[in-house]
């Protein structure tokens, strides 16, 4: 067990790569209640070609069968888990995003018996056609209710805008048609390939003994047989750089319009620092352009184009990434053409000055702070930035080292017009 | 647990509340006004906070104040609203970094507080109104609020619920006041009632955080002096169970329809049963180990989310779930079915021990963070009670299934309210 040290935020991290590869880490946090666990696989709904373990050609699967396997993956021969973990007091849960598939509870009493049952669920899958079936009533009520939201209907509408091929456009819950192919089969197929210790990462935080937390995992995975594991082959087809469509507009049962202006990003092959650089350097770039306290936010604001919705994120993941920047609007068509302006004139020299470069890193540093409290953000931050080999903790030194240089070249370089896509949702005539 | 230390000090016109921990990185200040809930007064309430919050007379443009928040490590600054019983809250959270974790050591609490301070007490004024301009967007931004409900169906229809079944009731009005009401308001007649609710609202400052009492104590008492005042109480009336269940269909343009059901618990924060009420919400419908979830949603197939929660001040509990547009007759009854179950006490002691244990979890969890310990903490000052976590928790876990069944039969079926789509099944 190897112990990291973090002295300007004082915190203490401990690691230990077990046998069989899984990577496991504690974070004790004095004074709190509660102890939080992830037990998070590398794999999300953008993997869904692969060679299964022990086969040799690639397959394709089904949209939303990542998320329909985190499903699944709780129900037992012998019922239910999430009864097992309210039996210990604990509350659990799991959630499955683009590229991870996250199983985890929370509890501030027999954490030892919650930590061992959130890995033995994890690792002894029981699949049945039977209760297959079952699922698919629920988690089509599930697709339902977020066919029936407008915000995520903005956001996946842009996604699908931005990227031709890319599996990141399939929305990760899939369709009622493609989860009705599903079969207890395809289930363990990709559990088999994408469930081994080596592609796992185990987080627990809270008030807990890191060395006693450890033994237990060890001795759990010790008791436990895994063959060592090629390395999983994935396909993505290749995408092109522009956004394959300039502009889409859904009409849906609203009162307010909604617009996002997207931005496809540029540099999805990074990984490490690299990427930790990058993507912060695009975050610093989209606060200076559109934080509170920007001039563009209180002019659009001023203007009554925008109001307390808007917002701005940048996602950066191995092979897709984009730049989201919008909300509600009584006008789509305007603000839209407003943003766009905004940004194609930000790749403009001089844009920014040093002074309001060190206000943005004071304030995200902050934010990182205040961040930091929260034992769920540290488990499936940390998780996130290791499975793109990036560590957390770099964060707020990477921070102080951007150069107004740097956001300005990434700026000049990122921001281009065939790199821009429109969604928007209007009401329904 | 023991480590929830409250000290509560009677200053000028307002009470501070101190809890000193060394769990965060950041310290944080809630400001809570507090008043009965009007028609009259609601939509200037919901309007004030974020005037008060875009400038004041230091900080005259909402890029100056957002700077100078930048500058402090990325301060927050929010306000919110809440409704609470028949009460409306109005809240201002100032969260901000605490200097030792920062490689620049100046201190930052006490700006904060001046800042705070400064945001309450020193507002952006022309005349005898606030800035007509800073008016004119708030007001725009305010109704686009009022407005979004409708977007959000799962919010939509529990609002229409409450506005069924408390008709004639002032717990039916939105927590964000009247689109309509908005048009009425002034510069003038804003800062009129600013001024009134400084007066008369009951105040409370929660700082909680890496922070010395006596300091904080003591600025505060410098930063923050407002006039004695006797809090406005709700008289509360006692409301009459319905004859008939009121079933009111609503259709829109839905795939998935929203059922919300709503029930007079008839017992509220502060009463006797009120812990053993906690544990019928739990085992009736609060969690995923509860009966709502495994009979429509596991058992069923009928929807992927089926939960009741409470309204601990009103006295309600709501149970709501999105299922198809055929499946309503199959849902109400099952549900129907469930509360049935608990009246006759077709629970087990198994449920009762398990329902306990995530009860007393999600307190401790809550604890965790400042915002939820705040949230816990004021539940005293609106129901006027004196209870400490400790004894929260020593109650609930005395609840017995006798208790239980008790409750289940106070509680009365009020409300069906179901949005449905143009196009239903049958």
């Amino acid at each position: 067990m190897e112990k990291i040290t973090f002295d300007q935020v004082q915190e203490e991290l401990y690691h230990e790569k077990m046998a069989n590869g899984l990577n496991v880490y504690i974070l004790p946090k004095k004074g709190f209640n509660k102890t939080y666990a992830t037990f998070t696989t590398k794999y999300g709904s953008v993997d869904n070609t692969f060679v299964p373990l022990g086969k040799e050609e690639y397959v394709k699967v089904p949209d939303g069968i990542a998320h329909f396997l985190e499903h699944k993956l709780f129900e037992k021969e012998d019922g239910d888990v999430f009864q097992q973990f309210s039996r210990q007091g604990a509350s659990a849960n799991a959630f499955t995003s683009f590229t991870r598939t996250a199983y985890l509870f929370s509890s501030t009493s027999d954490v030892e018996k919650n930590l061992e049952t959130l890995i033995d669920f994890v690792q002894e899958p029981y699949f049945s056609e039977k209760t297959v079936e079952k699922e698919k009533g629920i988690i089509g009520q599930e697709i339902t209710m977020y066919d029936d939201n407008p915000d995520w209907r903005l956001y996946f509408g842009l996604i699908q805008n931005l990227y031709q091929h890319h599996p990141v456009k399939i929305d990760i819950a899939g369709t009622i048609e493609s989860i009705s192919h599903i079969t207890k089969d395809w289930l363990y197929e990709c559990y088999n390939t994408f469930y081994h210790p080596s592609n796992m990462l185990l987080f627990i935080v809270g008030p807990v003994d890191p060395e006693l937390y450890m033994n237990q995992v060890r001795e759990n995975q010790a008791k436990k047989e895994y063959k060592d594991m090629p390395e999983i082959k994935r396909q993505f087809a290749d995408e092109p750089q522009g956004a394959a469509e300039k502009k889409q507009v859904l009409q849906m049962n609203v009162q307010t319009p909604k617009c996002l202006v997207g931005i496809k990003a540029l540099h999805v092959d990074q990984t490490g620092n690299e990427m930790l650089k990058n993507e912060l350097t695009m975050n610093v770039f989209l606060d200076l352009l559109f934080g509170k306290s920007s001039e563009h936010y209180n002019q659009l604001y001023n203007e009554g184009l925008i109001d307390e919705t808007f917002a701005y994120d940048y996602t950066q993941e191995q092979g897709f990434g984009f730049a989201m920047i919008g909300g509600d609007t009584s006008e789509p068509d305007q603000l839209a053409e407003k943003l766009k302006k905004m940004l194609m004139e930000a790749t403009n020299s001089n844009t920014f000055s040093a002074e309001q470069l060190e206000r943005a890193k004071r304030k995200k540093i902050g934010a990182f702070l205040r961040a930091i409290n929260s034992p769920e953000y540290i488990a499936n931050q940390f998780t996130r930035y290791a499975f793109n080999e990036m560590n957390l903790f770099d964060v707020v030194p990477t921070l102080e080292k951007i150069t107004l240089d740097e956001v300005q070249t990434l700026a000049t370089e990122v921001i281009s017009e065939e790199r821009f896509s429109v969604c928007q949702v209007i009401p329904k005539k | 647990m023991d480590a929830v230390k409250e000290k509560i000090t009677e200053l000028q016109g307002f009470k501070l509340h101190v809890i000193e921990t060394e769990k965060y990185k950041t310290n944080t200040f809630f400001w809570k006004m507090k008043a009965p809930l009007t028609k009259e007064d609601v939509t200037k309430r919901a309007l004030l906070p974020q005037v008060l919050q875009s400038s004041s007379a230091k900080y005259t443009s909402t890029p100056a104040l957002r700077s100078y928040l930048d500058e402090l490590y990325g301060a927050t600054l929010f306000v919110d609203l809440a409704k609470k019983g028949e009460y409306h809250i109005m809240s201002f959270t100032l969260e901000i970094a605490n200097e030792k974790f920062l490689s620049d050591s100046t201190p930052l609490l006490k700006k904060g507080f001046e800042l705070l301070a400064e945001i309450l007490t020193n507002p952006n004024i022309s005349g005898n109104g606030f800035d007509q301009e800073t008016i004119e967007k708030e007001k725009r931004t305010l109704k686009a609020r009022i407005h979004s409900v409708f977007d959000d169906k799962m919010r939509y229809s529990n609002v229409r619920l409450l506005e069924e079944m408390c008709k004639n009731e002032p717990y039916a009005l939105q927590v964000n006041g009247e689109a309509a009401d908005v048009d009425e308001i002034t510069p003038e007649n804003l800062y009129d009632y600013y001024k009134r609710a400084f007066l008369e609202d009951e105040m409370d400052l929660y700082v909680i955080g890496d922070v010395n009492e006596e300091e904080v104590k003591k600025l505060a008492g410098e930063l923050l002096q407002f006039e004695d005042r006797t809090p406005k109480k709700v008289e509360t009336h006692g409301i009459n169970k319905r004859a008939e269940v009121n079933e009111i269909k609503e259709e829109q343009d839905v795939k998935q329809g929203k059922l919300n059901i709503g029930y007079r618990t008839n017992i509220v924060y502060g009463d006797p049963d009120y812990f053993d009420l906690q544990v019928f919400n739990g085992i009736f419908g609060g969690f995923s180990h509860s009966k709502l979830f495994i009979n429509v949603r596991e058992k069923a197939s009928l929807a992927y989310y089926a939960a009741s929660r409470l309204e601990s001040h009103k006295g309600l509990m709501m149970v709501m779930s999105g299922i198809d547009l055929k499946n309503y007759d199959q849902a109400v009854r099952i549900i129907h079915e469930q509360m049935e179950a608990m009246r006759n006490g077709d629970f087990t002691d198994q449920e009762i021990a398990q329902t306990k244990a995530v009860i007393q979890n999600q307190m401790l969890e809550t604890l965790d963070t400042s915002r939820g310990l705040q949230e816990i903490l004021y539940h005293n000052i609106i129901a006027k009670t004196d209870i400490n976590l400790k004894a929260w928790l020593t109650e609930m876990q005395k609840t017995t299934k006798e208790a239980i069944m008790a409750v289940a039969k106070k509680i009365d079926l009020d409300t069906i309210y179901f949005l449905t789509g143009t196009e239903a099944g049958d």
